[in-house]
């Protein structure tokens, strides 16, 4: 069960991994996430479906190493077993032919991006992807991006590689150069309040995949609550995608903040 | 199997003469003089400060055997029809007057999936024990719950475990969607009648609240995880991480030759009382801090699962959960405990016994009172409470008397954590994933009372999925309800 078939490491602290999961292969769609526990005494976190193969029964996981868990995983090998795994979770991405699309992703949110990017190409979209990173080294998944997109524009911190700058700019050279019907945004919170802020300056209608601390994944404990116009929705059961503009970032920001010590 | 009725069986297994032989053995004056015998408990001040250790002690051979003697052993008994899943009182307790625990169990077995479970946690005040002949006689009643303790206990440690009869393979297929009390009794009742039986479950571990929530100090997991290893040994399968819906559709369910269908995914979705500041840390429900703490171990600190802990500690609610959150943040380490409760102590739906045992651990009583405000710090972390005091109004609908703000009467007090313990919904996966069936205003799945069968035919629901938040006996006696209806439809067919 859950066994790893292969492992490739993107950078220092970024690995794929593709775990055999045949269920959860055959039954996810973009935008879906999984819960995954390593070791008896592991914790339960969330990690997005970065792709998947029906005919293998496989499922492809981009995992950055931040913490305990997160480093446990990344230390598994091929042929190692994930202890559980359980999914697809989560509402799939709602797609269907908008226009164009701008998908703008930092981090390791570029992994679940890019489903979403495959499944926008394919209803007909016209698809602008933004990768950004700090660094050259950081940039990940952008040959795969350019396999399925119309157009990649890459950002960079430091310059190093594409365009110096942060993802907003990025966002915003296109926005002024042409009509965007839609932005779907992926990665650290900040980022996507960011990029948020920025469409609704425009009002471009903007997704983002909001990353809470999650439990259960199901429903049945409301750590991974947000406020969402005004209202409090669970994301694991009534996201992971939300209507950008509507987020409450900085209460989400200061409740993933929630076990970081002072 | 089920030649004859639950009654006929009751009456000739009273007939039989070591039985009539015990009756007469004793004045009934003789046993309704014999007090009800107390249950030993660890010393408060202790318990209250170790997580672990169950509270109740479970009671000695000699004191069982001695409260079985109360036991008249009715013509007519009652107490089985105050029994959701009707286990047979007398037999089992007149085993256990003649010393005959291992056949006591098996009376339990018989009926029960869950026996040393439901001895620990159900409200037998409100089930069996408020039938019992000596509440008619303004006596307290036998201690059915500490009696059939006492024998599945006796049968766990010693090791030698009954398996209760199957019927031969019958080779049809049946799946249960949940593992709490509901799947568990469902589960077993159909092993026993034959079938295949495959139990699928979302979280990691079997066993559904049985293993997230309720605690340790009431429920060890090891006398959960007996009973489920009991289920296996009868051929139950038990699928973890996975989630019909999500992982295996209605549809494939069907395609893998699923004749009938039992859903049984409970009442899993927290209720929030959208109020300023609730979304701060350190407010969370019951659920995610039960679970964090029992499901994931996370005062372990070999567990990765982190969990607040905080120095005053205010839990929302008046039920068990909130009983057993409100125990757990003092076995924490918190200093100051609360519970806060909108209606008065007589309101409370939790148990007596809990209230009993919580007040003897320090935990402070705040009733008439609702929290209206959480206040945070500059890191969003919640620091205060404004607390309304209420007072009884007129009844409502419910017939309780409605709790009105007392005006002005608002309050400030500091708190770290927040428990948010004011009841679940059942959770829309399940309604969601099978179109067709009839759900109500409060997402409960509608289904015949009688035979607990959905809108759709070969699906039958029970537990919290159709009644909201309730016990776990309740639970039960919806899986050994839907089991028997299911087999008749599925006979017929």
């Amino acid at each position: 069960m859950n066994k790893i078939v292969s492992k490739e490491q993107f950078s220092a602290n970024v690995v794929k991994l593709e775990v055999e999961a045949p269920l959860i292969a055959r039954a996810r769609k973009a935008g879906h996430f999984v819960i995954v526990k390593v070791g008896e005494k592991g914790e339960r976190i969330p990690l997005t479906i970065a792709g998947a193969d029906v005919r293998k029964g496989t499922i492809t996981l981009v995992i950055q190493s931040v913490g305990d868990s997160t480093a446990k995983i990344c230390a598994l090998n091929a042929g190692d077993e994930i202890t559980d795994l359980v999914g697809p979770l989560g509402q799939a991405t709602h797609v269907e032919k908008v226009g164009t699309v701008v998908c703008a992703g930092g981090g390791v949110g570029v992994a679940p991006l890019l489903p979403i990017v495959e499944a926008f190409h394919k209803a007909g979209n016209r698809v602008i992807v933004v990768l950004a990173a700090r660094t050259k080294e950081l940039i990940i998944l952008e040959k795969e991006m350019r396999a399925n997109a119309d157009e990649v524009i890459v950002m960079t911190d430091d310059g190093s590689h594409g365009t110096k700058g942060l993802v907003t700019e990025g966002v915003e050279g296109i926005i002024k150069r042409e009509k965007v019907n839609l932005c779907v945004t992926i990665g650290p919170a900040v980022m996507m309040k960011f990029v948020s802020a920025l469409t609704k300056k425009y009002e471009v209608p903007t997704v983002a995949s909001l990353n809470t601390i999650m439990v259960d994944g199901t429903g049945m404990c409301g750590a991974c609550r947000v406020t969402v116009g005004g209202k409090t929705k669970f994301v694991c059961v009534d996201g992971p995608e939300f209507d950008a503009h509507q987020v409450d970032f900085d209460e989400m920001i200061m409740r993933l903040n929630a076990y970081k010590n002072n | 199997m089920m030649t004859v009725t639950a009654q006929e069986l009751t009456a000739a297994r009273r007939a039989e003469p070591w039985r009539e032989a015990l009756r007469k053995s004793k004045k009934n004056k003789e046993r309704t003089d014999i007090p009800r015998v107390k249950m030993n408990e660890l010393d408060a001040a202790y318990r209250s400060r170790v997580r672990n250790e169950e509270v109740n002690l479970g009671l000695t051979a000699k004191q069982s055997q001695l409260e079985a003697q109360r036991c008249l052993d009715c013509a007519n008994p009652t107490c089985m029809e105050g029994c959701p899943v009707n286990i047979n009182i007398p037999s089992f307790i007149k085993c256990i007057e003649v010393g005959q625990f291992a056949d006591a169990a098996k009376v339990l077995k018989e009926t029960s999936a869950l026996p040393a479970v439901c001895g620990r946690v159900c409200p037998q005040e409100k089930q069996c024990e408020s039938r019992c002949i000596h509440t008619k006689m303004n006596r307290e009643a036998v201690a059915i719950g500490y009696l059939e303790r006492f024998a599945a206990d006796y049968e766990r440690e010693s090791g030698n475990i009954s398996v209760p009869e199957i019927a031969a393979p019958n080779g049809i297929k049946v799946a249960v969607i949940g593992s709490g009390p509901a799947g568990l009794s469902f589960a077993g009742d159909m092993a026993k009648r034959g079938y295949d039986v495959t139990a699928f479950e979302a979280l990691h571990q079997i066993g559904g609240v049985l293993k997230y929530g309720i605690p340790e100090f009431r429920l060890p997991n090891k006398v959960v995880d007996v009973e489920i290893d009991g289920l296996r040994k009868i051929g139950v399968r038990f699928l973890p991480n996975c989630i019909i819906g999500k992982t295996i559709s209605y549809e494939e369910l069907h395609e893998d030759g699923f004749k009938g269908i039992f859903t049984a995914g409970g009442a899993g979705l927290p209720n929030f009382m959208n109020i300023p500041g609730e979304n701060l840390s350190g407010v969370m429900s019951s659920n995610e801090y039960l679970t964090r703490v029992n499901l994931m171990d996370a005062a372990n600190p070999e567990s990765d699962t982190p969990v607040q802990m905080g120095r005053n500690v205010a839990v929302i609610g008046g039920g068990n959960t909130a009983m057993d959150s409100v125990r757990t943040a003092r076995r924490l380490g918190a200093e100051r405990v609360m519970i806060i409760y909108r209606r008065s102590e007589e309101e409370m739906p939790a148990r007596l016994e809990e209230v009993k045992h919580a007040k003897e651990e320090g935990v402070e009583f705040m009733t008439l009172c609702n929290p209206v405000e959480y206040l945070g710090d500059k890191q969003g972390r919640v620091r205060q409470m404004r607390i309304q005091r209420m007072e009884l109004g007129e009844p409502d609908a419910s017939g309780r008397r409605r709790p009105v703000p007392v005006e002005g009467a608002i309050e400030t007090i500091d708190a770290d954590v927040v428990i948010v313990s004011v009841g679940v919904s059942p959770n829309p996966l399940i309604p969601k994933a099978f179109k067709g069936l009839e759900i109500s205003r409060r997402g409960t799945i509608i289904v015949n009372e009688d035979t607990m069968q959905t809108a759709l035919p070969d699906v039958y629901a029970g537990g919290d999925i159709v009644r909201g938040g309730a016990t776990v006996i309740l639970a039960m006696g919806d899986g050994r309800k839907a089991a028997a209806a299911m087999h008749e439809y599925l006979q017929k067919k």
